[in-house]
Parts: C-alpha cells; structure tokens; sequence
C-alpha cells in the first residue's frame, strides 16, 4: 500500500514541474504524467486485489502531515483573500476566512485523535479508478486541444503550462479526498478541487470568466463552509471525525450539513448555477472537473452517508432536492442551443438523479447510483471532448451549426452519438440505472420522486433526441470544414467510446463484480438487482443493438435506389439547399431545431427553481438541526 | 375493377387554374362521390403518389414545378389533366405567360376535358387512368426484372 | 414453450391484425362521414402496391433507419408478448421511435423535419404516462413482469382504471389520430404536406406502415393487459376491450380537430397527472 502516497505525489509533483518545462517538452510530460497515474491507479488495484480486496485502513497518527496541511489551508486562504481583493468581490473573503479560522480553532482547541487518516475501499477504489482513467485521458486529450485552443483565441494569453499544472494538482486533490477517511484531510482535499476549479474557469480571464468563477467560487466555499462547520460540530460532541463512525452513529447535525456541502459539489439545485457559468472555461476542465469527476466528489460523499441518510428527514431533503433538480434541468437544457450548455445541464440533471438515489439511501438505489456514476463520467467526458474538438473545427458550438455534421466531420459525429446515445438509450447503462431508480423509487414509497423521474425521462429524450437528429441530417453544405482535431485526442475519444461500448457489453460482469462490493460494504449485505433473466434480455437486445442494425445496413446499401430531391413543394433550385422564394430569388434553406424557449427557456425556470429549492432546503435544514439540538 | 390498380393515390397540382377545376377535384372527396371508394387517396406528397392530377394550363412560373414533381413520382406513375385549360391551355391560351397544355411540358396519359370538369368526368378520367397504369405497372415490372437480371 | 409461440403470433400475425384494424378504422371513418368507404382489404392492396413501386430515395439512410424502426417495434411488441418486463419494452418503444424521428431528420427536408420535431414533442408527451402506468402495473400486481401481470386472481383495471383512461387518452397519440395527429397525417390537405413521411415512398413508406401495425397491436396489447387475469375468460373480455377502445379512438379521431402543439402536450401532461398521477398516489397509498 505504498502505492498511495505515490499516487498522490506523482501528479502533484508533474503539477510543479510542468510549468517550470519550455513549451515544447510540455505535451510529452503531459503523456508521462498521464500514463504515470494510470500506471499507479493500475498497480494500485493490483496490490489492493491480491491483499483480498476488502476495506484497508491506513496512515496512524501523523502529526506533522496534519500541521502540514493545517498550513495549506491557510495558504489556500490566503490565496483566496488575494484574488477577492484584487476582483473586490469583498463577501468571498469572509467566507473563505470565516472556514479557516474555524478549522483551525477547532483543531488546537479539541484535538480529536483518529485511528486512521486513509481508508481503501471498493467504493474509493472505483472512484480512483475513475479518476485516474478518465482523467488521464483528459490530460493527454488536452494537449491537443490546447494547441487548437490557442489558435482559435487568439485574444487569450497561452496559459497552458499552468492549465496542465492545475490539472495534475487537480488529480492529486482528487485521489486525497476519495482516500481520505479524517473528514479534516477530505475537508482540505475538498478545498483545493473548489479553489482548482475557480482558477480553471477564470483561464481566460475575460469578464464573464471572473464573475462565473467567482460565483463557482462562493458556493463551493460555502459548502466548505457546511463541511468544517459539520467537523467542528463532530468533533465537539462526537470526539470523532472519522467519516465511517460519524455514518455508523447516524449523528443528525453533522450529516446533513455534510449533506449541504455534498449537494453544493454536485451542483444542485439552489446551487447548479456554478456549473453552468463554469462551461466558460477550456473544455478539458469541464469535461475533467465539471462532469467526471469533480462534481462526482459531491455525489461520492452523499453515497457514503447514504446509510445514514435512510428513512429520515435528511435523506427525504436530499432526495427532494435532487428529483426536483433532475426535473427542472433537464426541463432547461431543452431549450438551450449551446452544446456546451446542454452538456452542463444534462449533468446537473444526472447528478440530481443520482443524488436522489443517495437521499434516499436504499440498497437498491445506491446499486443504481453507482452504475449512474460509471456510465455518467464515461459518456459525460467523452461527450465534451467531442464537443470541445468540434468547437476547434467549426469554430462554433452551437448546435444549430451542426447541422449534417455526418458529412462533414464524420469521425466526430460517431463519437458524438455513441455518447448521446450512452446518455439515454436502450439499453445503455443510464437507462438501465433509471429503471433501477425508478423501481427503488417505488418500493422506497416515494412517489413524487417517481413522477419526477417520469417526466424528467421524457425531457431528457427530447434533449438528447433533437440533438441527435441535427447530427444526422444529411445536408449538403458547399463550406468546407477541415478536421483540426490531434491524434492525442482521438486517442482519448477513442477509448472513451469503446469504454462506453464495453461497459454496455459487460454491463452484468460491471454490476456483479464492482457494485454489488460496494453495497456490501455500505450495507453489510447485498441483495441481486437484476435477476438473471433480465441480463439475458439484456443480452439479447444488445446482439439485436450491434448485429441488426450492421446486418441491415449491409443489406440496404446494396439495394438500388434513384435518388431525387427532397420535396420542397417543387421549387428546388437544382439541389436540396436553397429554394425559389416568392421573389423568384435563390434562397438558402435553414432549417432550426425546437427550442421552446418561452416554455422551458432558463429565464422561466431558474427562478421559479432556485426559490422552491432554497425554500425546501433552508425550511428543512431549520427543522432537522432543529429537531436534533 | 379487379384487374386494375387497386390503391391509386393522388397528388393533386394547380398550376394555373382559376380554381374552377380544383373545386371539382375536392368534390370528387366529398360524400356525394366519395373517391376513396376504390382505395383512391389524395396525398399531397409526390413521394407517395401514383397518378398526378393537373388542373390549369402551365405558366412560366409553375414550369419547373411540374417537372419538379413529375419526377419526385416513383414509377409507374400517370398523369390526368383536368380542365380544358391543363389540356390544351383553354381560354388562356395566348396569353403571353403560358406555354399551353400539361402535355407541353410532361407526358399526359388521360385528358378530361370541361370548364369546369364534373366530378363523374374527373373519376371516369382518374379510372380510365388506372386502366393505364396497370398497363404501366407490368411493363415497369418487365423492366425491373430484366434490369435485376 | 407458451412464449415462443406467442411471441410467434405477434410477428406474424400482428401485420396482418393491424391491417385489418386499419381496413376497420378506414371504412368506419367513412361511415361517420357518410361515405361508402374503401373495401375492408384496402391496406394490403396499399402496402402491397408500395412494395413493388420504383424504389426512390433522397438519401442512402432513410431505408436503414426505418428498417431498425421496424425491428425495434418488433423487438419491443415480442418483449410484452413473451411476458417480460413491461418497463422495458415501454423504453424500448421510444427508442424506436427515436430512430423514426431519425429517419425523418435525416432528408433534412422542411415538411420532414417539421414532422421530426412535432414527433418528438409527441413522444415527450405521452411518455410520462406509459412510465407511471408501468408502475402502476407494479403497484397494482407487484411484479413489471407482463407474465405475473396477467396471472392475477383479478383484472389490474379494477384497481388502476385511471391509468386505463390516461392511456386511452395518448394512444390517440401512438395511433396517430385526431387530435394528436400532429407530426403526419392520414387525411388530405394539411400544413404540412405529410410530415415525417414527406419524404418516404414506396417500398421504405410500406416498411414504415408495417411498423406501424406492430405498434397498433402493441398498444392494444398493453389495453388487454388492464383486462387479463388467471381465469380463461379474461380473454375474450380483453379482446373486446381492445375492440371498444379502437372504436373510441375512431370515434374521437372523426369528432376532434387536430390541435397546436402546446394544446398536446399541456393536455396530455395534465391528463396524466390527473389520471395516472393520481391513480398511483391512491395505489401507493393503500398498499
């Protein structure tokens, strides 16, 4: 178990070196530095699988690394204190301010002495798992997408040995907070991914930049804020801050404000609005930080205290909060043209299906929820790197300017539609996961969630559909596009989309031998989710998924067809793409998607959304704490 | 009416019609007539048509049009112009606009000639026209079969 | 042994019951408009006459994509007749249908796109309540199974006629008629020529209206499904069930007008939270 501290140290220390590298060595430290922490998550589940593969404790009482990191809070702070003042965003302050001093009181006044400072786990092992594959694939994908980046903003300073820098530390940061066990080591983990993204959607350092990332900025911090107020709190009347035996005590206070901290990572409702400022930043952040992994870290520790959150007033919250957001986002990213924004919105409605099937803490919803969380950050990461490549092509990410993108960035576009169809198709694992949910749902007795989950299921298709279609439209255009997208990041997408693929595949091995572990730990048994028939029928719609559709194909392509244009009521000018107007003129034909933007446009929504939610959130947050004082 | 085509569907065009003609042509849809009795369906759609009925004579403007849409028709198909003016031009002509009859522009298989022409007129033309493309039918499918071979 | 065959019937027969059904609607409708109507076998002389028409295309997917509508239909009707999950076969069903919305995108043609969009605000719309009636299946029999379904001691309409009438309400929608025929048409002279069809002929058009009969007997399926128990006469009962509710749909398609999209999917969205939302709170409560 060496491995551990190596695996933390290899990124963090790529993270110094880069920035101290000429431009020219940097995309080949990258690799390295890539292939290293996949190299260690490798060797890591190696090692952890021939000692037996159970729960392994580690890290005694290390006095000095928890003064170290006492010390990095501070700086972390300081940083913070710097920034604000220099943008005058004067709140911030106090809020960053407030954490730390509170922290650091908490420590030299009631020293809680723990057992352990890093635990292993089926659960923290798939997370680095995760972390580590995705994204290390991120970090070698964004070295090309860096180069193409800068040629197309030219108005932007090339920052990119600090962008990578950030990444790596970023990593390092994210094995910490999912190895951690001492709620005071996830707690500074947990601060450096907050201040890490604010500083990664601030990249470009263009107004709206500024404003989002420090609007990223408050709410992270003011689910730190939760958080060390929840360690203080333990460690007060508890003498404990061991993550673990805070969840097998069941204590009320420090759970739901550990709760609170989790729902602001994970973007929900009234929180979501950071996620969706933070698509201004270079799209490997967004696919790496806020989509894969990141905002997972808010979901992560919601699944950890999903036992504690069974049949009470906190899980019924957090349950609510999340079927509420699942709903309303993707009741938004209907109305949104903006690939990047759809992107945003679809996860913060799938990180608010999964937060609702932590909430409500069941075996059976946590089978869903983890499987949600796998296929979401392979999907979810492939799908914006495709979008980002597409960007550096068209120069656009409208989705209006990808219309008939088949013909002309074909490679892009299968990439693109195996992810869309990653996202909610049969039999795909998101869907199998919601049918999951929306069975837990049902024997969970919750209602409302489940009519959330019917209707959000029939937003999300309309989302994902009118997309797709817009892809697929086979329209001539006479402009030429030139795919500018590097061999390193088809690379990436690459094995992203065969992951999503083999995931689909292997769906029964991924549900046997990875989540049902997890659920054993958390709930000391496991009960089967899917009966064996069922994956049977799995397994035969995925042979008629993969040879049908290849058989078909084959045989229609050698069928002869007279091809005609399409029907325009007869005035064609010669081909499909432009029409006699009244004025007998040429006209170009354009054709739009459906946004309904007076329905579910943003402007109607959000509002309407954040006051429900911010309503539900602080009446029950005053009604548990209260109850439980 | 066993050996003709028993589901022919209709695209029904105005190309220069002072609508005499058309108002016909829906009547032959109404109860009194009821065309759909013999499988007849007025489409709208060239795609999925079978015989292409024309009322008025062909303008400048409608020419393209009609070329247009005669060959968005799969095969077999037949077209029937309705009215004295898609037949010959009619009244209209000599104007200075039109070119003439349907037939000027695109082969026509039955003529129904009036002004306007009567709804028994129209689906005497449209049956007399089923009668042609049954001929059609099996000559397309000659066709077919020696070009597969 | 007993799905094998059942699953059989359906693709076999079912083409030929949809058309007949369609042969039905056809000459009732134009018995309530006063007319003689065409001859009880008019879709088959239709899609017979389709089939050996001269195969044209605007693009070299369409066949391809309506074909895997096709399968997937197919796919999703054999899943309720061989008694598995209903749950499943409803998702199954939308992913179909996707590929039909697909088919039409891909002219990138105005009237099929058009149709492409009205088709998804359709799907969106009646979507809610075949996810709610699943679960109320599960609610009202405990099992998503269509075989524990039908071997209840009693018909599942007798504690769940409010999803029976929510359903009713959309398959309006599934049998494409008046006042949810939005995105094509059966009638002449609408705005917009026909739809997602637009662009299809011939032999790929006769693909899409068998698919279409699939799902007819599918969705009438699902209509028998409220009516069947462990007892023999359950069936007879179920197959005139299918029977009243066809005619409903006629009997409405030929008495409605068609609406706005807007009016779809407001209808369709409050109807199923008054009938299924409801219908599953009073189950969920009693249980």
């Amino acid at each position: 178990m060496a491995i551990i501290p190596i695996l933390i140290g290899w990124p963090a220390l790529m993270a110094l070196l880069i920035p101290c590298l000429p431009a020219r060595w940097r995309g080949r430290a990258v690799y390295l530095g890539a292939g290293g922490v996949m190299v260690l998550a490798f060797l890591l589940l190696g090692a952890w699988l021939q000692g037996g593969g159970g729960i392994v404790s580690l890290c005694g009482a290390v006095p000095f690394l928890d003064h170290l990191m006492l010390a990095g809070e501070f700086a972390l702070m300081a940083l913070i204190v710097v920034l604000s003042i220099r943008h005058r965003k004067y709140p911030v302050v106090l809020l960053s301010v407030g954490q730390t001093v509170l922290m650091a009181w908490s420590e030299l006044t009631c020293p809680v002495e723990s057992a352990t400072h890093l635990r292993l786990d089926c659960l923290s092992m798939l997370m680095v798992m995760i972390a580590a594959l995705v994204g290390g694939l991120i970090c070698i994908y964004a070295v090309g997408y860096m180069q193409g980046y800068h040629q197309h903003h030219k108005d932007c300073q090339d920052r990119s040995g600090f962008f990578f820098s950030m990444l790596f530390f970023f990593l390092a940061a994210m094995f910490g907070l999912v190895l951690s066990e001492n709620l005071v080591w996830m707690y500074f983990f947990w601060e450096i991914t907050s201040v890490i993204s604010f500083l990664l959607i601030g990249y470009t350092r263009t107004e709206e930049a500024v404003n989002n990332s420090f609007r990223a900025l408050w709410m992270n911090l003011l689910g730190g804020f939760a958080f060390a107020v929840a360690i203080v709190v333990a460690s007060h009347t508890l003498h404990t801050v061991q993550l673990g035996e805070l969840v097998a005590d069941g204590a009320t206070i420090p759970v739901v404000l550990l709760a609170l901290a989790g729902l602001t990572k994970s973007a929900q409702l009234p929180f979501s609005s950071w996620l969706l400022g933070a698509m201004v930043a270079p799209t490997p952040s967004s696919a790496l930080l806020h989509s894969a992994t990141m905002v997972k870290a808010g979901v992560y520790l919601l699944i950890r205290l999903a036992p504690a959150m069974a049949n009470n007033m906190t899980g019924m919250t957090v349950a609510f909060i999340g079927g509420f957001t699942f709903i309303c986002a993707s009741m938004m990213a209907i109305a949104q043209n903006d690939g990047k924004k759809v992107l945003a919105f679809s996860t913060v409605s799938n990180l608010g299906l999964i937060v609702a099937c932590a909430g409500i803490g069941a075996e059976e919803t946590i089978w869903a929820a983890v499987l949600l969380m796998i296929f979401h950050s392979v999907s979810k990461s492939m799908l914006f790197q495709a979008v980002g490549s597409i960007e550096n092509c068209l120069g656009s990410r409208d989705i209006e300017d990808m219309h008939g993108l088949l013909l002309r960035l074909p490679r892009l576009t299968y990439i693109m539609g195996i992810g869309i169809a990653g996202m909610y198709l049969a039999p795909f694992g998101m869907l199998i996961s919601k049918w999951v949910a929306l069975k837990a749902f049902v024997d969970a007795d919750n209602y409302l969630l489940v009519i959330f989950l019917a209707y959000g299921s029939a937003t999300t298709m309309l989302y994902w559909t009118k997309w797709l279609c817009k892809l697929v439209s086979l329209h001539h255009t006479k402009a030429k596009v030139v795919d500018a997208t590097h061999g390193d990041q088809y690379l990436s997408m690459y094995i992203h989309a065969a992951a999503t693929l083999g995931l689909c595949l292997l769906f029964p091995l991924v549900s046997s031998a990875v989540v049902t572990p997890i659920i054993e730990e958390l709930y000391g048994i496991a009960h089967e989710v899917l009966s064996m028939s069922v994956l049977t029928t799995m397994a035969i719609m995925l042979v008629s998924v993969l040879f049908v559709p290849s058989l078909m194909f084959l045989l229609t392509r050698s069928t002869h067809r007279d091809y005609v244009p399409i029907y325009m009521g007869g005035v064609n000018e010669g081909d499909n793409t432009y029409f006699t107007n009244s004025f007998g003129e040429p006209e170009h034909l354009y054709l739009s998607n459906w946004y309904l933007r007076f329905e579910f446009g943003r402007r109607r929504l959000m509002r309407p959304g954040v006051i429900v939610s911010a309503g539900v959130l602080i009446v029950m947050l005053c009604v548990i704490i209260g109850g439980a004082v | 009416m066993k050996k003709l085509a028993k589901s022919p569907w209709l695209l029904h065009y105005d190309a220069s019609s002072c609508n005499g003609c058309d108002i016909e042509v829906l009547a032959c849809t109404t109860p009194k007539y009821d065309i759909e009795r013999f499988g007849i369906i007025n489409t709208g759609d060239p795609f999925q048509a079978d015989i292409l009925l024309i009322t008025g004579g062909v303008n400048s403007q409608c020419e393209q049009v009609v070329k247009q849409l005669y060959e968005q028709m799969p095969n077999p198909k037949v077209v029937v112009a309705v009215g004295i003016c898609a037949c010959t031009g009619g009244v209209f002509k000599d104007c200075y606009n039109i070119k003439g009859g349907i037939d000027t522009v695109i082969p026509v298989d039955v003529y129904v000639p009036g002004c306007a022409a009567r709804p028994q007129a129209i689906i005497d033309g449209v049956v007399k026209a089923l009668e042609i493309l049954e001929e059609k039918r099996q000559g397309y499918r000659e066709h077919a079969g020696k070009g597969e071979s | 042994m007993m799905p094998v065959l059942s699953v059989l019937a359906y693709l076999l027969l079912a083409p030929l019951v949809g058309g007949l059904l369609d042969g039905l609607d056809r000459r009732v409708s134009a018995r309530m408009q006063g007319r003689q109507g065409p001859p009880m076998l008019q879709p088959f002389y239709d899609i017979k006459k389709l089939f050996t028409k001269q195969m044209i295309a605007v693009n070299s997917v369409q066949m391809l994509l309506n074909l895997s509508y096709l399968v997937f239909l197919a796919v999703a009707g054999s899943m309720l007749f061989a008694g598995a999950d209903i749950l499943m076969c409803l998702f199954i069903l939308s992913t179909a249908d996707m590929f039909l919305v697909m088919a039409a995108s891909s002219d990138s043609s105005p009237f099929s796109t058009l149709g492409a969009g009205r088709e998804m605000i359709q799907m969106m719309a009646y979507e809610p309540l075949t996810l709610l009636m699943a679960v109320g299946f599960y609610l009202a029999t405990g099992s998503f199974h269509v075989g524990d379904i039908i071997r209840q001691p009693h018909s599942a309409v007798l504690v769940m006629p409010g999803f029976l009438l929510g359903f009713i309400f959309i398959t309006a929608i599934k049998l494409r008629k008046s006042p949810f025929d939005l995105s094509t048409s059966h009638h002449a002279h609408q705005e917009m020529v026909k739809g997602i069809t637009t662009e299809m002929a011939g032999p790929t058009l006769a693909v899409m209206n068998v698919a279409e009969y699939y799902e007819m007997v599918l969705m009438l399926g699902i209509v028998a499904l409220f009516f069947l128990n462990e007892h023999w006469w359950s069936w007879p009962i179920a197959i005139v069930a299918c029977l009243v509710v066809y005619l409903l749909e006629i009997l409405w398609d030929n008495a409605a007008a068609r609406v706005k999209w807007r009016t779809l999917l407001d209808s369709c969205w409050v109807a199923t939270l008054l009938t299924g939302g409801l219908n599953g709170l009073i189950l969920m409560l009693v249980r």
